[in-house]
C-alpha cells in the first residue's frame, strides 16, 4: 500500500487550515461597499399580513433599503421550487403551494421571512428590522403532525384538510394475504420526533451584482452550488445561469440543511441589483433554530406478520410525514422515496406495505436531515423486529438471523437491488466486539448496585450514492443524480483536481486526493481538490446521501483513467513504441518487459511543450473530465449494539458501550470513515437520548430556540465507541466504495431504544428517552 | 445587543455613587448571565458599571470557622482553592460542576447570588449552609435573600462585597443536571452543623428555598432511606418543557438522599 494511497490513515490536509482558524467560511468574506440584511420574521405561526409600515424603520440610521412581499409580488419573482414530484395512489399529483421568498399576504410558521432591511451595519440593519411595523391577523395554528389532517384550519387553501399528498408503495394485497395467514402479527406505534439540524456555522450568504458584467456573485454556505444555481436562476429569478457564479467556501457542517434553496439568499440576490451594493446575511442562532429545514418528524404505525418460527411474511406501515408549512426543496422525496424504499431492511420479508400522508403544518419547512428517510425506515424496521422477537420469544439476534437475506443481488419487494452484502458476518463481529457473551454477568453486576441494564441491537442497510439517473427521474426527480470530475494536469505533473460534490466537513480534499495520488502515484502534496465553485467547477449535483465517494469519486477516477490513457499515447511516442505495450504502474509509463520508461511529469510536460509529440494524431495538454452516473445505488450495512444502564429513581439512562460493525465497502481512508460513524453516532444518540425540537402545540411558537432548551449531545454523554468494519466491496462502481457518511445516525437511534426498553421491561418508549420519560414508563410498567 | 456605556470605578465607594446615578444600570462582574441576556435582547441597559478593578473583592478567606468568599471570586477560583477545599470540600465541588470552563474562569460567585437564577447552584449553598450576605450597606442572612425569579433582597444599586459560609460538620451539593442547559433540573444541598440540618433545593421553582420536611427527617436519621420516605408536593414547583413538576417533586427526597449519602 503507498503510505499516501488508498487504504491510508493519511491526517486531512484540509485541519491544519480549521484548526489555525484559517478557514473562508461565508460570514469572513467582507466586499467593497458591503452592506448587511437582517429579515423581519413572523412572531406568530399563522397570520395575515393585514399591512406593514416601514417608515419608523426606513428612518433609522444607515438604512439602505426595505423590501416586502409586495416588492416580490410587483417584480413578478417566482416561488422556491420543489425538487421533486410525488404522486398520489389516487393518481393526484402532490399539492405544491407557493414558495414565496417574502410573505405575500399571509405568514405561515413563527421565523416567516416577512420583509428584509438592508443597512450599512448588521447591528443597524437588526436595530431598524426590530422597528418594523407589521400588522398581523392572527389566525389559528396547525402543529401537531399527527392531527394537521383533521384540523379546521388550513395552512394552504389549496389543501383543505392539509394533506400533501398520500402515497402507497408495494403490494397491499400481498401484505392483506401475509397478515391472513400469519401465526403473529406484532404492532408498533410510535414517533420520530422533529430535530433541529444545528451545523455549527449557522446558514450565512453574500451576494453582489456587477454592472459592467451584468452578473452575479452569491457566496453561500452550501452544499451543492450548481444545484443552488440551477434552481435560483432556471425556477425563481430568471436570472441566466451564465451570469450568476454561486461559491460555497468553506461551510461548517451541513447535515442536509444546506443543501436546499433558501428564501434568504434569494433575496439577497434579487435585491443586490436593486441596491446595486453586496448585501451579506448571517445568521445567528436562534435564527437558524426557526428557519433552517428541519428533520424526521414521522408518526407512524406498523404491523409485522410472521409465521410460527418468526419468519417475517408480511409488513405493513402507515406514516403520517410533516412537511411543515411550505415544501422544502427535497422535502417530498424524504418520506416516501428515502423511506418507503428501505423498508425491506437486512430482511427477506417477500410483501411490504407503505402508506405515507405528507401533511402541511405551521411549523418550519421539514426536508433531508443526515441520513434522510434511512433513519425513520430504519427506525420503524429495528424497533418493529425487537418487538417481534419479544412477541417470539426469541433472542433479537436470533430473529434477525433467521430473516436475513443471503444470496445477492436480492430484489426488495420495496422496489430496490441490493448487489451485496454479509449481513452474518457484521453481526456477529459486532456480537464479538460488544462481547454480548458477557452481558448477562453485567446485567447481574449492575442490578446489584440497584441499577437496570439493557442490550439492544439494530442491523440498519440505507441506499446510499444517490442515484441513477434513470431511476431517480422514475421516481420523480427533476434533475439529474450524477457527478463530474475534472482533472488537471499541469506541465510540470502537479495535479489539480475539480470535483462537483462538496466537502464540509467530511474532508474530501484528502480522501480525493488520496485517490488521484494512489492511481497516478505521485504524492499526496502533487494533488489538490477544488470544489464548491461554478466558476470553477464544471458541474455537480454536490453532496448529500452518502453520494460524494461513490459517485463524485467514481467521476475522477474515469478522469484519472482518461489521462493515463492519454498519457499512454504520449509516452509511446517518447519511447517509440505502439500505446497498447504501455503500461502504467507506481507514477512510470513503462514498456512491458523492458526497463524502458518515463516518469509522469515527463509525459505532462511533453504535453504542454509538444515539440517531440504525434501533434498529427494528439492534441497537446493533459486535462480530462467526466461524468459519472451510477447503474445503481449503494448499500452500505451494518449492526450496531448499544448497552445501557438505567437508574430507576431518577430515569437517567446512560450509554455503558456502543459497537458500530459496518460495512462500508472498500475503504480510502480508515481515519476518516471511523470520524464519520462517531459523528453520525453521536448525532443518532443526541437523537434518541436527548434531542427534541418542540412547538407549542396551540400557539406554534418553538419553545426549543436556544442551547438552553434544545439539548444538544457533548462528548461526555457518550462512551467511547467501538468501531470495526466488514468489506464487500461494491459491484458497481470503480472503487468498490458504498459512503459512510450517514450510517452512525441511522443505525444507532434503534439500537438505542431497543437497550433502553430491554433494561426497564417496557415495550415502547418514544425518544428522546428524557429521564422523566423513562421514569414514568417504570411507573407505569410497575402498575400494569 | 444595543449600545451602552462602560464604568469603571476603581473603587467601591465610586462604584457605589454611579450605581445611585439612576436610569437602567447593571453591574457587570462575569457577565456569563447578563451578556446573554443583553444578546438575546432581554436586558438592554443604557450603563453598565464593571466590578473588576475594584480591589479585594476576589479574596477567599477561612478562618475562625467560616470561609470568606469575595463576590468577584471566580468559580474556578473557588472549586481550586485549597482552604475551601478542606473546610467546605461541598462548596468547591458545587463551584465546579458549574456550567463549562470557559464559564468557570468568568462567573463570579456575587453575580450568581445576585441573578437568583431559579436553577442556578450557589444559592443552594448559600441557603444550605445558612450563609450572609455582605453588600456595601449591610448583611443579608441568605434565608432572607432570595424572594423569587431573578428577585432578591438587594436594593437597586446595593452591592454584593462577599460572602460568609460557616464550616458545617459535613456537607454535599448533588446536582441533577438539565440535559440542555446542565443547570439544575434539581439540585440539593444539605449539611449538618452548627446551625442544624439544612437542606436547600434548587431548579424546582422559582428560587432556591429550604425544604422543611427533608431537614426534619435527616435530622432524624442522617439516611437516603429516611430521605426518600418524604413525599414532596409538587404545589409551587416548575413544570416545564424539561420536567414536570411531578416529576421534580419526586426527584428532590432522591437527590437529597444522595446528598446525604455522599456528605463529608
Ligand atoms: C453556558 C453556561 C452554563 C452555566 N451553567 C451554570 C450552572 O450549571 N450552574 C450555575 O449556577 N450557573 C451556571 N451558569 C451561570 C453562571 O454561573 C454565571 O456566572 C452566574 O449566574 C452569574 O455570574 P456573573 O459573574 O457572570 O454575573 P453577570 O452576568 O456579570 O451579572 C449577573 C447579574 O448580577 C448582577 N451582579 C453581578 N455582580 C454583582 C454584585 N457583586 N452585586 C450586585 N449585583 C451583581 C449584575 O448586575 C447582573 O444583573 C452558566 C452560564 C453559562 C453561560
Amino acid at each position: 500500500m503507498k503510505a499516501d494511497g488508498i487504504g491510508a490513515r493519511v491526517t486531512r490536509k484540509e485541519d491544519h487550515r480549521f484548526l489555525t482558524g484559517n478557514g473562508q467560511y461565508t460570514d469572513d468574506i467582507i466586499l467593497p461597499r458591503q452592506t448587511y440584511a437582517a429579515f423581519v420574521r413572523s412572531p406568530h405561526a399563522h397570520a395575515t399580513i393585514n399591512g406593514i409600515n416601514s417608515a419608523a424603520a426606513a428612518a433609522m440610521p444607515g438604512v439602505v433599503a426595505i423590501f416586502t412581499g409586495k416588492d416580490i409580488e410587483e417584480s413578478k419573482i417566482g416561488g422556491l421550487p420543489c425538487g421533486w414530484g410525488i404522486t398520489s395512489k389516487d393518481g393526484t399529483p402532490a399539492i405544491e403551494p407557493a414558495h414565496p421568498i417574502l410573505c405575500i399576504g399571509k405568514a405561515r410558521y413563527v421565523g416567516d421571512h416577512v420583509a428584509v432591511v438592508i443597512a450599512e451595519t448588521a447591528e443597524q440593519a437588526r436595530a431598524a428590522a426590530d422597528v418594523m411595523d407589521v400588522d398581523y391577523g392572527i389566525l389559528p395554528a396547525v402543529v401537531s403532525t399527527g392531527t394537521a389532517a383533521a384540523s379546521k384550519t388550513a395552512v394552504h387553501d389549496q389543501a383543505p384538510n392539509n394533506v400533501c399528498y398520500t402515497w402507497g408503495h408495494g403490494d397491499e394485497a400481498g401484505v392483506k394475504a401475509a397478515f391472513e395467514k400469519a401465526h403473529h402479527i406484532s404492532t408498533l406505534d410510535l414517533i420520530n420526533q422533529r430535530l433541529a439540524p444545528n451545523a455549527m456555522e449557522p446558514r450565512a450568504a453574500n451576494a453582489v451584482y456587477d454592472r459592467s458584467s451584468e452578473s452575479y456573485t452569491l457566496y453561500v454556505a452550501n452544499q451543492n452550488p450548481h444545484v443552488e444555481r440551477l434552481l435560483m436562476c432556471a425556477f425563481v429569478l430568471g436570472i441566466p445561469e451564465h451570469k450568476m457564479r454561486v461559491v460555497a467556501p468553506d461551510v461548517g457542517g451541513g447535515f442536509g440543511s444546506k443543501i436546499f434553496v433558501y428564501a434568504e439568499e434569494t433575496v439577497l440576490v434579487w435585491a443586490s441589483k436593486r441596491v446595486n451594493r453586496p448585501i451579506k446575511w448571517t445568521a445567528d442562532r436562534t435564527e437558524a433554530f426557526l428557519s433552517d429545514a428541519h428533520g424526521r418528524d414521522h408518526v407512524t404505525k406498523a404491523q409485522l406478520a410472521m409465521d410460527k418460527d418468526g419468519k417475517f411474511l408480511g409488513f405493513r406501515v402507515d406514516t403520517t410525514a410533516a412537511m411543515g408549512a411550505y415544501l422544502s426543496t427535497f422535502s417530498t422525496a424524504v418520506p416516501t422515496i428515502l423511506y418507503g424504499t428501505l423498508l425491506a431492511g437486512q430482511y427477506t420479508t417477500p410483501s411490504i406495505y407503505v402508506e405515507v400522508t405528507a401533511v402541511f403544518t405551521n411549523t418550519a419547512p421539514v426536508d433531508a436531515y443526515r441520513g434522510a428517510g434511512r433513519p425513520e425506515a430504519t427506525y420503524v424496521v429495528e424497533r418493529m423486529v425487537e418487538v417481534a422477537a419479544r412477541d417470539m420469544k426469541l433472542d433479537p439476534a436470533e430473529i434477525r438471523r433467521r430473516n436475513f437475506i443471503r444470496t445477492f443481488p436480492y430484489a426488495t419487494p420495496v422496489g430496490l437491488t441490493y448487489d451485496v452484502g454479509d449481513y452474518d458476518a457484521t453481526l456477529d463481529s459486532a456480537i464479538k466486539m460488544a462481547d454480548v457473551a458477557g452481558f448477562a454477568a453485567r446485567r447481574a453486576a449492575s442490578e446489584a448496585r440497584g441499577m437496570k441494564r439493557g442490550l439492544g441491537y439494530s442491523s440498519y442497510i440505507e441506499a446510499c450514492g444517490l442515484a441513477p439517473s434513470n431511476v431517480a427521474g422514475a421516481l420523480g426527480a427533476r434533475a439529474g443524480l450524477f457527478e463530474s470530475g475534472e482533472v488537471r494536469v499541469h506541465p510540470t505533473g502537479k495535479v489539480e483536481v475539480f470535483t462537483g460534490s462538496h466537502s464540509h466537513g467530511q474532508g474530501h480534499e484528502t480522501t480525493f486526493a488520496q485517490v488521484v495520488a494512489d492511481k497516478l502515484g505521485i504524492p499526496i502534496e502533487d494533488v489538490s481538490i477544488s470544489h464548491g465553485d461554478t466558476g470553477k467547477v464544471l458541474f455537480g449535483m454536490g453532496t448529500y446521501g452518502s453520494r460524494s465517494l461513490a459517485v463524485g469519486g467514481s467521476a475522477i477516477v474515469k478522469a484519472v483513467d482518461k489521462v493515463i490513457a492519454k498519457g499512454k499515447k504520449i509516452a509511446a511516442h517518447l519511447l517509440e513504441a505502439s500505446d497498447t505495450d504501455i503500461e502504467f504502474v507506481n507514477g512510470e509509463f513503462i514498456v512491458k518487459g523492458t526497463d524502458k520508461k518515463v516518469p509522469f511529469a515527463s509525459v505532462s510536460l511533453t504535453a504542454y511543450v509538444p515539440h517531440n509529440y504525434p501533434l498529427d494524431k494528439l492534441e497537446p495538454g493533459l486535462n480530462e473530465n467526466a461524468f459519472y452516473d451510477p447503474t445503481n445505488f449503494t448499500y452500505p450495512a451494518g449492526t450496531h449494539i448499544c448497552e445501557v444502564e438505567v437508574d430507576p429513581q431518577t430515569g437517567k439512562v446512560e450509554i455503558c458501550a456502543f459497537t458500530a460493525v459496518d460495512d462500508f465497502g472498500n475503504i480510502i481512508n480508515p481515519m476518516i470513515v471511523e470520524g464519520q460513524v462517531h459523528g453520525g453516532v453521536a448525532q443518532g444518540l443526541g437523537q434518541a437520548l436527548l434531542e427534541d425540537c418542540i412547538y407549542d402545540p396551540e400557539s406554534g411558537q418553538l419553545l426549543t430556540a436556544s442551547y438552553m432548551d434544545y439539548a444538544m449531545p457533548r462528548a461526555d454523554d457518550f462512551p467511547n465507541f467501538k468501531v470495526g468494519n466488514n468489506v464487500t466491496a461494491c459491484t458497481h462502481n470503480p472503487l468498490g466504495v458504498k459512503g459512510c457518511g450517514e450510517a452512525g445516525a441511522i443505525g444507532s437511534p434503534p439500537a438505542f431504544i431497543n437497550a433502553v426498553t430491554d433494561a426497564i421491561g417496557v415495550k415502547h418508549i418514544d425518544m428522546p428517552a428524557t429521564p422523566e420519560r423513562v421514569w414514568r414508563a417504570m411507573q407505569s410498567a410497575a402498575h400494569a | 445587543m444595543n449600545a451602552f456605556e462602560l464604568h469603571q470605578p476603581k473603587d467601591l465607594a465610586s462604584a457605589a455613587t454611579l450605581a445611585g446615578g439612576g436610569g437602567d444600570l447593571r453591574f457587570l462582574a462575569g457577565g456569563q448571565s447578563i451578556l446573554a441576556s443583553m444578546k438575546l435582547g432581554l436586558a438592554s441597559p443604557d450603563a453598565m458599571i464593571d466590578l473588576s478593578l475594584i480591589p479585594d473583592m476576589k479574596a477567599i478567606t477561612v478562618a475562625g470557622g467560616v470561609v470568606k468568599i469575595g463576590a468577584m471570586a471566580k468559580h474556578a477560583d473557588v472549586a481550586a482553592n485549597a482552604d475551601v477545599k478542606k473546610a467546605i470540600p461541598a462548596l468547591a465541588d458545587l463551584a465546579g460542576g458549574i456550567g463549562d470552563r470557559q464559564v468557570r474562569n468568568m462567573g463570579t460567585i456575587g453575580g450568581s447570588l445576585a441573578n437568583s437564577d431559579p436553577a442556578a447552584c450557589y444559592p443552594a449553598a448559600a441557603l444550605g449552609l445558612g450563609a450572609m450576605i455582605h453588600t456595601n450597606k449591610r448583611n443579608i442572612a441568605a434565608d432572607s435573600f432570595f424572594l423569587g425569579l431573578y428577585e432578591t433582597a438587594l436594593d437597586a444599586g446595593e452591592i454584593i462585597t462577599a460572602v460568609s459560609f460557616p464550616v458545617p460538620e459535613k456537607a454535599a451539593y448533588v446536582k441533577f443536571k438539565n440535559s440542555a442547559s446542565r443547570f439544575a433540573l434539581v439540585g440539593v444541598f444539605v449539611s449538618k452543623g452548627a446551625q442544624g440540618v439544612r437542606v436547600a433545593v434548587t431548579g424546582a421553582a422559582s428560587c432556591a428555598f429550604r425544604a422543611t420536611a427533608l431537614e426534619t427527617a435527616l435530622a432524624n436519621s442522617w439516611t437516603a432511606a429516611a430521605c426518600n420516605a418524604v413525599k414532596m408536593s409538587a404545589d409551587n414547583l416548575n413544570g416545564d418543557l424539561h420536567a414536570s413538576a411531578e416529576y421534580r417533586a419526586h426527584l428532590i427526597p432522591v437527590i437529597a438522599g444522595r446528598a446525604a449519602a455522599a456528605a463529608k
